[in-house]
């Protein structure tokens, strides 16, 4: 318990350790890392969504989407990293490629499941309707897909937090991990306060996440959602997706 | 000062098997994990498989118990999926190191944390996989005189099969990733060469060995379990072939 009380003091010094006048403090290194992973976050979004969307309304391509999830889950976030740095350097830009080879398998697979298992009928009635394809994506595809979209994206999260904590193992500078890579400095007592930090990050990611998802989720979907049942296999082994 | 005197190189022998394409850090040289597979590469993925192995195979056993309790008990379900999503949202190296201080830098804390992964895919799929056995053929396994002892172990996890696999063949893969981050708090596994050479330079062989021996053992691992499956649910086989 001693050890937990001395890293909430360091948490409460933001992250100030007496004998060492030089090094950031916590808030700084909490930014740091939430820049990083929304930047990770936010270009795997901009690549994988469109993939995984287009692929669930064309319902082609399961194997592509069901192999990039496993592939996904097989890769060690230090492995991806360790090679990058050797190769590359590990600089920020190396850092947000490992982020986005890690981050863009879930929300692939879980947007293309999401779609894909939308009621064919529903699809039918809207095409029924007259509504044109991007209508029937944008207006009732999409809308209903929400929760198993947002599946992907807060596992993508987590992932990617855990990844940029990770990457500081791996000789990058600017993230929590930091802390957590230098117990010479910040002793055991700061090492535990930065991954009390670090899983408190990662809490609120996945929180924030789910206020959005619940916001854009329609109320009709909202309130069946409870009695329907959670996405099998496929889906489910998607969304949750590994984070190592 | 003698001493001195009398000592050769710090490390004696140090570059004596060093070859000209690991000197000048080469993409990947085979003569370094020729001669370095006894000392090095293989204690590290024996102990990884060790690893992982240890934790599945606990994770599993708690998974079915509380999937089993699930079953019986629907309230259940609902405590048991938030607790292991929130063991899940924490960050590998945050858990590693959160456990580090009741439990201790060893292996007892790696295990707590590679487990504590495995139980939200575990659970869920292994509930999912009993839940969706129909009910006339509980039914008829009643009709047959079978106690629910019986049919749970010769009609629903049979036909839950399927699913508990598929859950296990993302828990193993996810945990052999993990389990790279145990090195952090235990000297063990694949992540001990990997933290090696980082340190070295970084030495890419050495880099590129463990990675791909830790890819490798996702890969293989899940290929086996996707043929006990085939071998132990013949009949999927049987109705996909009769179309």
């Amino acid at each position: 318990m001693h050890e937990f009380i001395e890293a909430f003091k360091f948490i409460g010094r933001n992250g100030a350790v007496p004998g060492e006048p030089n090094l950031p403090s916590l808030a700084h290194l909490a930014l740091e890392t939430l820049k990083v992973g929304a930047i990770g976050v936010g270009i795997s979004l901009v690549i994988a969504l469109p993939v995984g969307v287009w692929l669930g309304h064309r319902h082609r391509g399961s194997f592509l989407a069901i192999n990039l999830g496993n592939v996904g889950r097989a890769l060690p976030s230090i492995v991806v990293l360790a090679i990058g740095d050797a190769f590359l350097g590990l600089g920020l830009t190396v850092v947000e490629v490992a982020l986005v080879i890690l981050a863009v398998p879930p929300i692939i697979t879980n947007a293309y499941y999401a779609i894909d298992s939308v009621d064919p009928d529903l699809v039918d009635a809207a095409r029924g309707m007259g509504m044109r394809e991007r209508e029937v994506l944008a207006r009732v595809e999409l809308p209903l897909a929400v929760p198993g979209v947002f599946a992907g994206i807060r596992t993508a999260a987590v992932f990617v937090i855990s990844t940029t904590t990770i990457a500081s193992l791996a000789g990058f500078s600017g993230s929590l991990g930091d802390v957590i890579a230098n117990e010479t400095s910040y002793h055991f007592s700061g090492v535990l306060g930065a991954a009390i930090c670090v899983a408190l990050l990662a809490f609120a990611a996945e929180g924030a996440l789910a206020l959005l998802q619940h916001i854009l989720t329609p109320r009709g979907v909202r309130a069946g959602g409870r009695k329907r049942a959670e996405p099998t296999l496929g889906g489910l082994g998607a969304s949750a997706a590994a984070q190592a | 000062m003698k001493l001195l005197a009398a000592a050769g190189p710090v490390i004696p022998e140090y570059a004596k098997h060093s070859v000209a394409c690991v000197v000048h850090n080469h993409t990947f040289c085979w003569e370094w994990v020729t001669g370095n597979w006894a000392a090095v590469l293989w204690p590290a993925l024996r102990q990884h498989i060790y690893l992982v192995l240890l934790a599945v195979s606990i994770g599993f056993a708690l998974s079915m118990a509380l999937a089993l309790i699930a079953h019986r008990y629907r309230w259940f379900e609902r405590p048991t999926i938030l607790v292991t999503t929130f063991l899940y949202t924490i960050p590998s190296l945050a858990l590693f190191e959160l456990l580090v201080a009741p439990v201790g830098a060893n292996l007892y804390a790696a295990e707590i944390a590679l487990v504590s992964y495995t139980l939200l895919v575990l659970f869920r799929n292994i509930l999912t996989g009993l839940r969706a056995v129909p009910g006339e053929v509980l039914d008829a396994a009643d009709g047959m005189g079978m106690t629910r002892t019986q049919a749970l172990l010769q009609v629903e996890l049979p036909l839950a099969l399927p699913a508990i696999i598929a859950g296990l063949r993302i828990a193993v893969v996810t945990t052999i990733a993990l389990a790279t981050i145990v090195y952090t708090i235990y000297d063990a596994g694949l992540g001990v060469p990997i933290h090696v050479a980082l340190g070295e330079g970084p030495f890419k062989t050495e880099l590129i060995a463990a990675g791909a021996l830790t890819i490798g053992l996702a890969v293989l691992c899940d290929g086996a379990l996707v043929l006990t499956q085939r071998a132990l649910t013949p009949w999927l086989r049987a109705r996909s072939q009769g179309g």
